[in-house]
Parts: structure tokens; sequence; C-alpha cells
């Protein structure tokens, strides 16, 4: 307690550490998002009983073990729909999804969208290798097409989700994407779903060093990162590139690449980016910059609205209707419709 | 005119129409009435799973069956003693479950040619002799309530769809039943819409007067009340009385109330009921499918809350694996299981008790639950609030099963005092001294501590756990003692339950074991067969996991044991096994309830041979 009577917030990463060992491979990124969790948490300035990590099947859902917190591991896919009756039982709670490709886009690929769809107040971390690790090689929802992977040795004919299109799509009221290997970057993220109401999606880039290594490398590797990668800022221009010379201009519908150094196009005529833009179909478009030829791939909050959410519209009924029927009287309720004295 | 009144104790009435006829609506409002009069009653309403199947057509036909009485009555009666057919669909779907001597009431005008050929007659059974032998008695139906409403400045559609009203009050008048409660009725749920409210009111009275003053009934029906256990009443379904047991056990144990459902043929009726009670702090939330649903009740419960999921067959069986979790993690869930006709879609509205097998052992794993059963549509509150106490008490979690002919039936409700229902105790976790997440109390329950408590953080899960520490654990030693461990905590629930309780004749040489929604049956056809002087004995099982203790010792007993299922078997085979006692199944699996002369004739075989 602090003197003024207040309790003292401030934990640390190590108060959010379970103390357990942890299993993944060494060299995995899950450890990086891990330890950016860990020492995102205390700035959120929320106690750590109130933190409720949820998770599935897969190597990211052994999550929850090693945070110091309220934990489940469910099971497969079902990580949103569980986390969903944490949150609308007790909305005081702050309550995360920790979920793998396959978890969250295949086999929980309904709750996912209907999670998104209600805004319920989730912070849903997609933790996407493009692979299946815990079953050991199998392409997954996220896989390029194409790809030869133990049950696909002949490369696969799926056309893979682009998730941020997905959540942008399924109505998610914050949107952001984050490297595993830019954990400045990916703690802002994190901290930034985390103050975030309604449901916050933020798909991590994440190496799976033994059955995808180097899946992002070109996204991570200083000498290409640059110019693949464009960080989206928030009433900025989209600028990229290693000399800070390239651009995305908006013409018509169609995003452009431009370079502003060749005198052609300044940086007054490239798209400013507005994370808070009413038109989500701007937002999918950025999001399909991804897999857009030339184009960079976009990370950081590409979208969020201030909406209600799920949780909070069910406990406004539910005090609306103690307000007009009156608090709930077992008496009234059970003595109650046609009745009739047997004496 | 002045008629005859004639005195009778027990009389089963059918309405049957077209889907859009009203039948249900019918049937519903001649059942609150029949029960304010004071009669004992038991309702089976039989509607198709099409909701506008063609109109005429066999297939869409509705029904509506009420059994009242001036006795004790436990079922909606085998056979109708009046049928009301509303058009020839009606007649040619319903005229098989009739006794020779039964009345028909026909709405005449709708023998055309075009709905004879709709309901497949080739003839008109009005002429071709079908129906010698029973009391028919044609009404122009359709003619008359046009005629009364032909100044009510309604559509002829509209006025059409007054018809029922005055079948109804044809019904009223002809069993001395009051017309007020219906005409009460009728100016509430129409009250914005006055032109029908009143058409439908002097429909009502038209069909009244209309069996007052026609000459087709020389005699009207006289039923006196029933001499029910003194105290207030009301009518519920099983669905109704389950939904006012969990808003109770809500009350009782001071737990929110949560309830993830998706909707599903016959149990959405919960859902809909549960969600009007959001004064007493009830979450509803339909989820996107039942896994969600089944999931979205486990995540509630970590958190606190009494948390429950309804659904019928094919919903357990997509929850299956949820419910494993539920099992594993050690979390008190209800899952309600309304059975209907299975396999697969099955026979949606129609009702069955072939899901026993399934919530007993249709998990991988070693994966026990507590498994309860309601006897009759009253008795769903009772275990709703049972199965609340069970799930808390030993962090488990209960299966309770109903039926689709629990679900939809109804009968009259003692309504209980709230203040003489005991408290649901819940213990939460608080002090941290000693607390681990599988540690163990005397019913081998682990304790409850809810995300929000300070200094109890904690990782439970699908995993394996060590014992105390909930630890994941894949020690060989660990593993098997926490299977046993499981079970023995579902098993101790024995010390908690009533024994079963055996009824009838002492020296009786034959015992009826049931279970669930076949009690009324089984219960009618033994106060049958021992007016005949027949020594039967009766038990009926409520608690199927685990089972009363003394259940071996009942069975032990009897020389016959003859077990009646709505299946092919299944409370046999769990008796087979677990005492090696054989019964004699008696199985009807036709997606309806046994009628109770089925078992009394069974009974009637066993003991005195023969057929």
């Amino acid at each position: 307690m602090a003197d003024n009577g207040t309790k003292v917030l401030k934990n640390t990463a190590k108060d959010f550490s379970s103390g357990q060992d942890v299993r993944w491979c060494p060299g995995c990124g899950d450890y990086s998002i891990l330890a950016q969790t860990q020492r995102t948490a205390p700035d959120l300035g929320i106690d750590i009983e109130k933190f409720v990590w949820i998770s599935g099947i897969g190597c990211a859902a052994r999550f929850p073990y090693y945070m110091n917190t309220y934990g489940m591991h469910g099971i497969h896919g079902r990580a949103p729909a569980i986390a969903t009756g944490v949150k609308v039982n007790n909305p005081e709670l702050s309550v995360w999804v920790a979920s793998g490709d396959g978890d969250l886009l295949s086999i929980g690929g309904n709750h996912f969208i209907h999670a998104c769809r209600r805004n319920i107040g989730l912070k849903i971390l997609l933790f996407n290798n493009r692979i299946y690790g815990l079953t050991k090689g199998q392409y997954s929802p996220t896989s390029e097409k194409g790809k030869i992977t133990k049950s696909t040795p002949f490369g696969s004919v799926d056309y893979p989700f682009n998730p941020l299109s997905l959540a942008v799509g399924a109505g998610a009221s914050f949107v952001a994407r984050a490297l595993d290997r830019d954990p400045k970057h990916l703690q802002a993220m994190l901290k930034r779903a985390g103050e975030h109401k309604g449901t916050a999606f933020i798909e991590v880039y994440q190496n799976c060093n033994i059955f995808n290594d180097g899946a992002f490398e070109i996204l991570t590797d200083k000498t290409t990162r640059d110019d693949n990668v464009i960080y989206l800022e928030h009433n900025k221009p989209m600028i990229f590139g290693k000399e800070k010379n390239k651009g995305i201009k908006l013409d018509g519908l169609n995003p452009v690449v431009v370079d502003i150094a060749e005198g052609k196009n300044s940086v007054n005529d490239l798209w400013v980016h507005d994370e808070f833009d009413k038109n989500s179909f701007r937002s999918h478009i950025i999001s399909q910059f991804t897999e857009m030829e030339n184009f960079p791939t976009p990370v950081g909050v590409l979208r969020q609205e201030h909406k209600s959410t799920y949780e909070d519209d069910l406990h406004l009924q539910l005090q609306e209707a103690k307000k007009t029927k009156g608090e709930g009287d077992l008496r009234k309720l059970l003595f109650s419709g046609n009745m009739w004295d047997v004496n | 005119m002045s008629k005859d009144v004639m005195e009778l104790n027990d009389v089963t009435v059918r309405f049957a129409g077209d889907s859009g006829d009203g039948m249900q609506l019918t049937g519903s409002q001649f059942t609150n009435t029949t029960a304010l009069v004071g009669n004992d009653l038991s309702t089976l309403p039989d509607y198709p799973a099409e909701i506008r199947a063609p109109a005429g057509t066999t297939y869409g036909v509705s029904g509506f069956q009420l059994h009242f009485s001036s006795n004790d009555i436990h079922t909606p009666g085998d056979q109708p003693d009046i049928l009301v057919a509303m058009n020839p669909a009606a007649l040619k779907v319903n005229l098989k479950d009739l006794k020779q001597s039964s009345t028909i009431i026909i709405n005449v005008n709708s023998f055309d040619a075009k709905s004879l050929k709709l309901a497949h007659y080739e003839n008109n059974p009005l002429e071709d002799g079908t129906l010698n032998g029973y009391n028919v008695v044609q009404v122009p139906l359709s003619n008359l309530t046009s005629t009364a409403l032909e100044d009510s400045g309604l559509s002829a559609k509209e006025i059409a769809r007054s018809k029922n009203f005055f079948a109804l009050g044809m019904m009223y008048w002809l069993y001395s039943r009051p017309i007020e409660p219906t005409v009460d009725w009728i100016h509430k749920k129409f009250k914005n819409n006055e032109p029908i409210a009143k058409a439908n009111e002097k429909a009502l009275m038209a069909g009244y007067y209309f069996g007052e003053n026609t000459e087709l009934f020389t005699t009207r029906y006289q039923v006196e009340p029933a001499e029910l256990p003194k105290g207030t009443y009301r009518n519920v379904t099983g669905n109704e009385a389950l939904a006012l047991g969990f808003v109770t056990a809500s009350v009782k144990s001071k737990l929110p109330l949560f309830l993830g459902s998706y909707p599903i043929t016959p149990a959405s009726d919960i859902l809909h009921e549960l969600s009007k009670h959001k004064n007493f702090g009830v979450r509803t939330f339909q989820a996107e499918d039942e896994i969600a649903a089944v999931s979205a009740a486990i995540g509630a419960a970590f958190t606190g809350a009494l948390a429950i999921t309804t659904t019928s067959g094919p919903g357990v069986a997509l929850k299956t694996e949820a419910i494993g979790l539920g099992v594993m993690t050690e979390l008190p869930i209800v899952i309600i299981d309304v059975q209907r006709g299975g396999p697969s879609t099955g026979l949606p509205t129609k009702t069955e008790q072939s899901d026993l097998l399934q919530v007993m052992y249709g998990r991988n794993g070693e994966a026990p639950v507590v498994v309860l059963a309601a006897n009759t549509p009253a008795d769903c509150f009772n275990l709703a609030l049972e199965a609340s106490r069970i799930a808390i008490k030993y962090m488990v979690p209960v299966i309770l099963l109903t039926d689709g002919y629990l679900a939809n039936g109804s009968e009259p409700w003692k309504i209980p005092e709230p203040d003489s229902i005991p408290n649901i105790e819940v213990k939460f976790r608080t002090e941290k001294e000693g607390f681990h997440p599988y540690v163990r109390d005397e019913n081998l329950s682990r304790p409850w501590a809810v995300p929000g408590t300070p200094g109890l953080e904690h990782r439970i899960g699908g995993l394996e756990k060590a014992n105390i520490t909930g630890d994941v654990s894949y020690d060989p030693q660990n593993h098997e003692f926490m299977v046993r461990l499981r079970a023995q905590k579902v098993k101790n629930v024995e010390n908690d339950i009533p024994e079963l309780e055996v009824t009838g004749d002492e020296d009786a040489e034959l015992l009826v074991i049931g279970w669930g929604g076949t009690y009324g049956a089984i219960t009618e056809a033994i106060n049958k067969a021992r007016k005949k002087g027949i020594k039967v004995a009766q038990a009926h099982l409520r608690y199927i996991n685990p089972l009363p203790k003394n259940t071996g010792d009942v069975l032990k007993k009897y020389k016959h044991i003859l077990c009646p299922e709505l299946n092919m078997g299944q409370l046999s085979k769990i008796i087979a096994s677990e005492y090696a006692i054989s019964v004699e199944p008696y199985n009807k699996i036709q997606g309806l309830p046994f009628r109770s002369s089925e078992i009394e004739t069974k009974i009637e075989s066993i003991l005195l041979g023969g057929k």
C-alpha cells in the first residue's frame, strides 16, 4: 500500500512469470511474444488477479501456463468461446486469448469471427507461423498456396486466409499486426490492445524455426525488412523503404507504390493512414498489401473503432430490466401466470 | 333448451388440424381453463417439424392432446375420447388412435374435393362407412364462423383464422368450462389489434352458444375438480419448469445464472424463457454453435457463475469434447439434454430416451459425469435445483436428461414457497494459505477460486493434472490415480441422494423399473393392473449416475424385472453391467410416449402368461 492508501499497482515482468519451465523449442518466436507480454502487462495498470489467459490447443496454447495469472488451457479452437463466457460473466477481467493459425483460423474459425462480430472485450493474439507445429509440420490455413509439407508432398492446393482481412471483415474493432523479432513494436501493439475496449486482434508473425524456419525472414532481416515492411502510424503518410523514399498513394480505389524522391510525387500525395477510418473497405485495401506484388507488408494498427461492447450492452440490459421490472423477486416469479388454489 | 349433464371422471380430448389452424393455441387455452377449473391434467402436443407444411397435407397436421380428470392422473391419455378434426388430413392422421366409441367432431366445410385429395382420401370418409361405429358430429365450423363474423369488417382470410376459437367455444360448452379466462387472454394477446380480438371473442362465444342450441349435442359433460394436495397451482411445461428451476437455483446459490445455448428443437423454449428473466441477472448467450455454447458455459463457470447449457441429442454430440474439459478442469456446469428421436437429425419434434448411453459414456477417455433424469414436467423444476446443487458441491459436470414429451407436455404444479427451498451452499476459495488448485475437500472436490481473487492465480486445462498442485503431469501413476479419483468423486454423490423408492405391492414378484419421462405411463399402468388384483411393484430412477446405493438390493428381490424404455434397452444394459441382473427390456422406438395400456398388457403377459 502506498502512503495515500491506494494500492500500488506497478508489478514487474517477473511478477507475470509463473516460473514454470518454458517448453517451446529453443529459438521459437513464442519466447519473444511471452517476454514482450510479460514486459507490457505491468504498464496496463491492471491488478494481476484480473488477468485471465485462455488458450486452445497448439504450441501457442501453452502460453497461459507461463503467465502468473488466472488461465485456462482449453480445447482445440474453442479459446474465444471459453473466453467469451469469462468476459460476459465478469466484464471487469482483462481477458486474453493466445492462439495459433490452426487453432484460431481452422478449427476455431467460427468462434473467432463471431467474437469479432460481437465486439466482445477479448484481446486475441494470433501466433501466425503459417504451419502446424505441435502436430509436427502440416500446412495451415495461412500457409501459402503450393506449400510443401508433410501432408502436402505435392504442394498445398489451398488458398490461405489473410487474417487481417478476415478480422476487418468480421467487424473486429481493433486490428493490428506485429513481428516477433521487433520487440519494441510488439510491446506497443500489446499495450494498445490491452487498453482497447472491444475485440482487439493482433496477428503476430512468429517464426517456427523447426517446421517453417524463415517464413518471415524477408520482413525481419536487417537487409531486407525496410523495403518490405510498412509501419502504419495514425495520421502519418504511408512511407517505407531503406531510404524512406517509397510511399503508397491511393489512386481512386487502387493503391500504388510511388517513389517520392523522383520528384513526380511528393509526401503530400501519399495516403495518410487513418486508424479510425469509418470506411472499413480502405482498411481492407491496406490489409491486402500483404499479398500484393511489390507492396510492403503492413504492420501496426490497421484500424480501430469505438463501439459498444457485447458485455457492456448485455449488462446494460440486465440493469435496465432491474430498473423497469424491479430486482428479481422469486416468489413473484413462481407465483405468476394462471394460478388456482386447492383448499 | 336444457340438456342432460353427465358426470365423467376422466376425459381425453385431442384437437387436430392444419399447422396454420392454431391447434397448439386452442389446446393450450383449453388446458389453462381446465387447470383453473381444478382438474388434474396432462398434455401432449404433437406437431410437425415443418413450420408451415403445405396446407391440407397429412404431414402438416398438428395435434394437441389433453387428459383431464377428477382423479390424480399421470399421462396425457392413451386414446382420445373425443377428436376435433379441422380437416380431412387431421382425420386421416388421427383416426388410428381412436377407440370405436370415440366422438369425432368434424369441420364438415373442409371436406371438399381438394382437401380430400390432399389428404389422399379417394372417397369421402364421411360417406363411405370409414367412420361407422364412431360417434360423428358434423359441424359446419367454417361457415358458422363466417356467419358469426360477417359484420366484423375482417377479410375472409382473417375470419377463417378465427374458426379455432369457434371450435374451442363449442368444446368449452360441451365440457362445461368457463369461457372468461380465454376471453381475458384474447384481449391481452391482441391488445394492439382490437378488430381481431373482438372477432376471436365473438367466434368463441358463437361456438359456445352453438353447443347450447344445436341439436347435435344432446348431452354436455362435467368433470369435477380433482382432489389435489392443498396449495396454489399453475400449469407448467417441462421446459418452463426447468427454466424456473434454474432461476431459483441462481437465487438460492446467490450465483449469477449463465446460459450458453444454441437454438435446437425441443430445447429452445428454455432459452426463450430464461432470456425473459434479466431482472434476476440471468445472462443468456445465444452462441454461434453448440460447441461455443458449452465452452462459454465453462468459461463462465471458471469465473463463478451457475453455468448451464441447454440442448438436445445432436447438440450433446457436439458438446462432447467440451464436457470432457469440464470433467478435467473440475468445473461445475449443468448440461441439459432434452432428448428427441435420433440418430442424426432423426425426429426433431418427437420424443425418445435414446441419449442415455451417449451421456453416460459418449466421451473420449474415462470421463464420468453425474446424470439425472426428470420424471414429469413439474419434476424438471426439482431436478434443475438438484443438478445445480450437485455440480457446485462436487465441482463436476452434471447432465440433466429430459425429453420432448416432458419438455412440451404440461401438468399442474403445486408452486413451492421459495422460503421452503433450501439454499445452495457455495464456497469460493479466498484464503491463500494452503491453496492449490487441485487440493481436495472431504467430497474430493477441488476449490473454486475465481479470477479476480488476489493471490490465487492458477492455471487449469485439459491436460492431465497432478493431484493437489494442478501442475501438468504425464506421470503414469498420477494419471491412474486421477482417473480413479474423478470416478470416485462422482460415485461419492451416492451418499448425498435419496434411496430408490419402491411403491406398489410388497409381495409382488414383478418390479417395473423405469427412468425419466416414462414415469406417468408406467405409474398409470401399474395402478390399473393393481386394480385388477395383479401384484406388481414400481421403482423409477431419477439419479442414473451414480445410481442410488440400494438399487442392486431392490432389484435382487424380484423374480421378474420389466424395464420399459423409449429406446433399444439402454437402462437395461446399464443394470445388466452394474449388477449382473438381467431385466426384461420393453422397448418402443416410434417417437411417441408409451401408452399405459401397452405397459399394462406387458405386465399381464409376464405374470399371467400369454398375451
